[in-house]
Parts: C-alpha cells; structure tokens; sequence
C-alpha cells in the first residue's frame, strides 16, 4: 500500500463558513413593518408606537435634524453599500414583551431555542433579555437577585417606571446625537434594549445577559443599553448578537452607555456574530468614577462591515479599564475595530489588549485612542495588539493614536502582524495531526487569552466559530 | 534481536533548495532495535530526520522510505506520525495558547481516530511526567511556551511515551542538556523502549544518552552517505578517534 496525497489537495483548502447555525430566518408575515427610509414622519411614528414622553420625542427630532446635518464619516471603512433609505428602522411582531418565556410566540422561542439563550438562562444567567428585531420579546430577571433592588428590564418600560426621570439624565448623555453620524441616527430611530441598575454595594455574582436577533430584511437594529453600577456594587453583563443572511444590506447602529460608581466594578462581554451583510456601526462608552473598574470583553466574527471602538472616561482618580479584543474577518468582510480610552482622574491605569486574524481577503483594522490628560497623573496606559495573516489576499493594519499631556504618565505601545509559521504546522503535523487541523489549533491558541475571559459557553461559541472558519476541505 | 521490519531505507537522495544533501542512505531497521547515528556537524544526519518525517522543505529527488511495508515515501507528515513515525526535534516549536496536556491528547486522538478518555489519559500523563521528573504544571502550561532547553526535550520525550510510536528518531535530544537531565530523558527512552518495543533512531555526538540503552547498531555518516555501519563498540572507537578516518580526499 502506497499512502500519497495529491499536493493540490494538501494545501488547506477554505470554503466560506458553514452559517447554518446562524442562517435560519423566519417570515415577515406577522409583522408591523415602518416603510424604508428616514423621515420625520417615519420617527414620529416610532415615538407615537412607543408612546414616548415628550422629552424623548424632542430628542428624536434634534437627532433627524443632526442625522442630515452631520457627514458620513471620511476615515475607515467606505459605508457606500448602506443607503438609508433602503433600511427599514422599525419592524416588530405583533407580540408583547414576555417575561415567561412560555408566552413567546412560538416562531421566536424556536429561534432563540436554536441559539441556546433559555438553555443559558436556566443554566449560569441571573437574567436574559431576548430583543427581535426592534422590539424586546422576553424579558426577565431571577426573583432573588430583583429582590436585591436589581433593576433589568427594557428601556421603555424602564422610561414609564421608577428610573424614569435617571433615565431622562443619562440617556445619550454619554454618546450625544451630535457624537457622529449613526449616533443621530441612533437618537432618532432607537428601539429596544435594555436598562439596569445595580443599587449601592449589590454584587451579582452570575451574569446578566442580552441577545439581539435581527430577523427582518433590509431592516435596522438600534437597541439602547443603559447599564448603571452604583457605588461598591459588581456586575457581569453579557450581550451576543447574530442575524441571518440576506443579499441586501442590514444595519446596526446601537447605542451602549455604561456608568460604573466609586468602587464599583463592571465587565461588558460581547459576542458579535452578525451575517456577512450587515453594517455594525455601533457606539459603546463608559464612564468610571472614583476607584471603579471597566472590563470589556469583545469578540467581533460577523458583519460586512464593523466599526466598533468602546470608549472608556477613566474620570475618577484610581480608575482603571481594561479591555480584551479579538475579531475575525473572512472574504468580503472589513473588521475596523479597538478601543479609546480618556484618562482624566490621577493614578488612573487602561490596558488594551487585542488580537485579529485575516483570511480569505479579509481586513482587519485596528485603531487605537489613547489621551492622558493634564490632570490624570501618575497614570499607566499600555497597548498592545497582535495581529495573525492566514494568506496573501488577507489585510492587518495597526492604527494607534496618542495624546499624552502629562508628563509623568506611564505609557507603552506594543504591535505584532505575523503570520503561521510553516515550522508550527509541521511540529503539530508531525504528532499526527491534519495540516488543517493545525492551523485551526494555532489560531485558537492565538485567540486563547481571549476566549479565557469569556464564559463558558461563550468561550465555546467562539472556538466553535474559528473552527468553523478555518473548515476547509477534508479528505 | 531481530523483529519485524519497522524502516526500510533504500538509495535515498534528498535535497533542500536544490541543493544535495544526502546522496544514497540505505538501512533498515527491525522492531526493538537501538541504532545511532554519528557524524561531523553538516553531514546530513539531521536531513535524514526531516526527510523521514516529510518536511516539505526536504525534497526526496529518489530513493524509498517504507514505514512497516508501507511505501511512505510521498505520504504527509501527518500521515506518518499515524502509521507510527516520531521525530524528537532538535527545536521544539512555541505554540502559545495550547496546553502541553491538550496538545498530547489531540495529537492521540488524531492518532488512534479515538475519543481519549480523560481519567485514564491524565493517570498516564501524571505517571509519565515522574519518570521525567517534570513538575506537574507543565501539563497545563503552554506547548514549549517558555521552558528551558531541557524541559523542552522532557516534552519531547513526554509525548513519546504518550503516542507510543513504532518508528523514533531522536534528533539530538541530548544536545544542551546538562548531565542530570540527560540522565532522565536517557531514562525516559528505556521506559518507552521496555514498554513498546518500538525501533530507536538516535542522532546524537555524544554518547552519555547511551549509556543506559543497549545499543544494536552504530552508522557514521560523512557527506550525505553512511560510510560505516557497526555495533555498539563502534561508539567507544569514534569517541576515542573522532571521525578523522572517515573524511574523503
């Protein structure tokens, strides 16, 4: 017996990846659907549908007004393929917010069913949140954890509640309308997502978790999450996202505002899996007071196009941040991702730590902010990203940015773009394994800080999606 | 002792950036045997490695390999290591992000197409790593990923006595280790030798890693070419003289 193999054959072989498990989408039929585009009449109609208070139709009127006003953004990736007026900005089932999850509609329970978001409740969660398109359809938190005075629920029942007027303070105080392009937009057309508040020295020691689907074609999701950690207290609030495929563009453009009080500690984990025709234009920003911490956990695998970099205003003395990054882009995608952070208070200290892989074409960018000002002394900030080229076609580019007024700030920058080395491939290959599964073993290992900072089931999902990637052809 | 025939070698040429490196190896070797091979720095004993292993750097111009019958001349790396071929490398490679643990089972599992069994890997593990008197973190360390020159040849020797070859070739194992450690990695070979039986390949200049091991077969290879082949006391001669008397013109 001869073993040979062809050599055409030997060379890993890449096949877009296997979205099945994301891929299904359900029918329209049922569902209250505004017509594409964006008018005043259309976010009218949006804040009648929600009936909202006349402050927040105010600021979805300003925001139309800056949305027209403002320029698409001339620096990253080119936003040609998004026209507005071909994204529908409000689809929703004719259903109400559940908070038993018996009560959703049978389609959508199979559908969150599928993504294993009840299974993750009743297992690790301390509370879920499902959002459908533009509406939440389930919503509920664990009896003992609301008793502590946890606060999870969606933003517009939250708006009607007894954080009303918290609400009216904080919303898009962090990220104005006037930030840039898609938060107008974002201020005009919001719909969904979630509220927290975590009272004075509360500790949730499970997470809290949110998954948005976008379901409907060539429609937009803009769900708002405004999390509030007060003093001393802790929490873990998690957020995945995913859509099925279509051959016309979707858009996110949500909007994350996160405030974490004096001591308090809160990790932000996201697993971003959109189809490969949505725009992920989306807004994330923290502010820490005195002593507080901010982690953020991110992985971005999906969409056409992301432009994503959470910012963090280390504003109290001793606050720090972190944050743990990693996203994949395969043909046709173009991943511009990575962080800001502003040091404002004294002792204050950010660590930046992120890792992409190209292939198939694929572009990851990654842009860095960083400014120290004069007040923030004695501060540490350090850098440092990797990046990982699977082929020729594939692109990494490192954009750092730095601003540093102070003179005894601690600052460190540290950029890596590599490649597998064919030496690694044979080491592994010669203990038995396929050339293919070698790789795919190599770039695990390279995201592994990574996926150690997410939970469990997450850190699965995320293997499971770079296996799915690197699949190729196997003999 | 004369087993089945593990490697068979014949007329083998083998060239790297078309540059010709060995010119006609021929041997052969039967389960349970020792051989070593000895030689001048750059005479081709470490290409005779990456050539039977299948680097793809190594281009075989002509000759066979056959690996238990099994004509394994243009088969793939990791079509070797399954029909039972192990090379011990001079450099273990780095890879970050992947456990020594995790890494030697999915290296059985590509092997025997098996699921392992997590209890009865680890007890194997555990005992393996005391033969080696390797602390037991370095299981849950990364692969090589910051261990010394001598814990990186425990590693490989680790992964020996866990994948249990037919076929190994010991690419300098001895190299830059001091005399306690290759003491232990010497120790480490018998074990896999007692417990499999398997054919021994080992490149070396020196000779203390022999010490413990019986050696059946001594080749010295000067420019591409195995000039002579004896017994052990081939050894003790080479370490007395040197290779002075091999070298051509």
């Amino acid at each position: 017996m001869t073993i040979m193999k062809d050599k055409n054959e030997n060379k890993t072989y890449v096949e877009d990846i296997d979205r099945s498990m994301y891929d299904f989408r359900n029918e329209d039929a049922d569902a209250f659907r505004l017509e594409d585009g964006l008018t005043e009449e259309i976010v009218l109609k949006i804040s009648e549908e929600k009936n909202d208070p006349e402050w927040m139709r105010q600021l979805r009127l300003k925001s139309l007004e800056l949305y027209n006003k403002i320029e698409v953004p001339d620096w990253g990736p080119a936003l040609d393929g998004l026209d507005i007026d071909h994204i529908a900005t409000y689809v929703r089932k004719n259903t109400k917010m559940a908070d038993n999850w018996d009560e959703v509609p049978e389609e959508i329970k199979d559908t969150f069913e599928k993504l294993g978001i009840p299974q993750a409740e009743r297992k690790s969660l301390a509370g879920v949140g499902a959002q459908y398109d533009s509406e939440l359809v389930y919503h509920n938190v664990r009896e003992d954890v609301a008793k502590r005075g946890v606060v999870y629920t969606d933003i517009e029942s939250a708006l009607r509640g007894e954080y009303a007027d918290l609400i009216k303070e904080k919303f898009m105080h962090l990220i104005p309308p006037n930030d840039h392009k898609f938060a107008a937009l974002h201020g005009a057309v919001w719909s969904g997502g979630s509220f927290v508040y975590v009272p004075k020295g509360v500790k949730v020691d499970i997470p809290l978790q949110s998954y948005f689907r976008l379901n409907a074609k060539g429609a937009g999701q803009f769900e708002h999450t405004l999390i509030i950690v007060e003093e001393d207290a802790d929490l873990h609030f998690i957020e995945g996202c995913s859509a099925p495929k279509y051959n016309v563009a979707n858009l996110h453009a949500g909007c994350v505002e996160l405030y974490v009080g004096r001591n308090a500690r809160l990790r932000y984990s996201t697993i971003e899996n959109w189809s490969k025709n949505m725009y992920n234009l989306n807004s994330k920003r923290a502010i820490i007071e005195e002593g507080g911490r901010i982690e953020w956990v991110s992985g971005s695998f999906g969409s056409h196009i992301s432009c994503l970099y959470p910012m963090s205003i280390l504003k109290g003395d001793r606050s720090t941040m972190e944050f743990t990054g990693i996203s994949f882009a395969n043909d046709d995608q173009n991943l511009d991702t990575g962080a800001k952070v502003v040091h404002i208070g004294e002792d204050t200290s950010s660590y930046i730590n992120t890792k992409s892989i190209s292939k198939g074409g694929g572009v990851c960018t990654f842009r860095s902010s960083l400014s120290i000002e004069k007040s923030a002394k004695r501060s540490k900030a350090a850098v440092s990203c990797e990046s990982l080229m699977l082929d020729s076609e594939s692109r990494s580019d490192t954009i750092p940015a730095m601003d540093i007024r102070c003179a005894d700030a601690d600052v460190g920058h540290e950029a890596q773009i590599g490649r597998i080395s064919d030496d690694a491939v044979l080491y592994l290959m010669s203990r038995g394994m396929s050339e293919e599964d070698a790789r795919a073993l190599i770039v695990s290992g390279f995201a592994d800080n990574v996926s150690k900072e997410l939970p469990l089931e997450y850190a699965i999902e995320m293997n499971n999606l770079i296996r799915l990637e690197m699949k190729g052809s196997i003999g | 002792m004369n087993g089945d025939k593990i490697v068979e070698i014949k007329d083998l040429h083998v060239s790297v950036e078309d540059k010709e490196i060995l010119d006609g190896v021929n041997f052969e070797m039967h389960r349970g045997e020792i051989h070593v091979l000895m030689g001048p720095n750059g005479t081709g004993k470490s290409t005779l490695g990456n050539a039977l292993i299948g680097n793809p750097r190594f281009k075989v111009d002509s000759g066979s390999i056959k690996l238990k019958g099994e004509d394994i001349t243009d088969a793939p790396v990791n079509e070797r290591a399954k029909l039972g071929m192990f090379l011990s490398f001079q450099n273990p490679i780095e890879v970050p992000g992947v456990t020594l643990s995790a890494f030697i089972r999915t290296a059985l599992e590509a092997k025997t197409g098996e699921r392992i069994k997590l209890w009865d890997f680890k007890k194997k593990l555990k005992a393996c790593m005391e033969i080696l008197q390797m602390d037991e973190s370095y299981a849950d360390r990364d692969l090589n990923v910051g261990f010394s020159g001598g814990e990186k040849k425990k590693s490989e020797i680790l992964q020996l006595l866990m994948l249990e070859p037919d076929f190994a070739i010991l690419d300098e194992t001895d190299s830059g280790l001091d005399v306690d450690a290759v003491h232990t990695v010497s120790e480490g070979i018998r074990e896999y030798q007692k417990r499999c039986g398997g054919a021994l390949l080992i490149i070396t200049h020196s000779t203390k890693i022999l010490e413990s091991l019986k050696v059946d077969k001594t080749h010295v290879m000067v420019e591409g070419r195995i000039v002579r082949t004896g017994d052990a006391s081939l050894v003790d001669e080479i370490n007395e003289k040197g290779f002075d008397d091999y070298h051509e013109g």
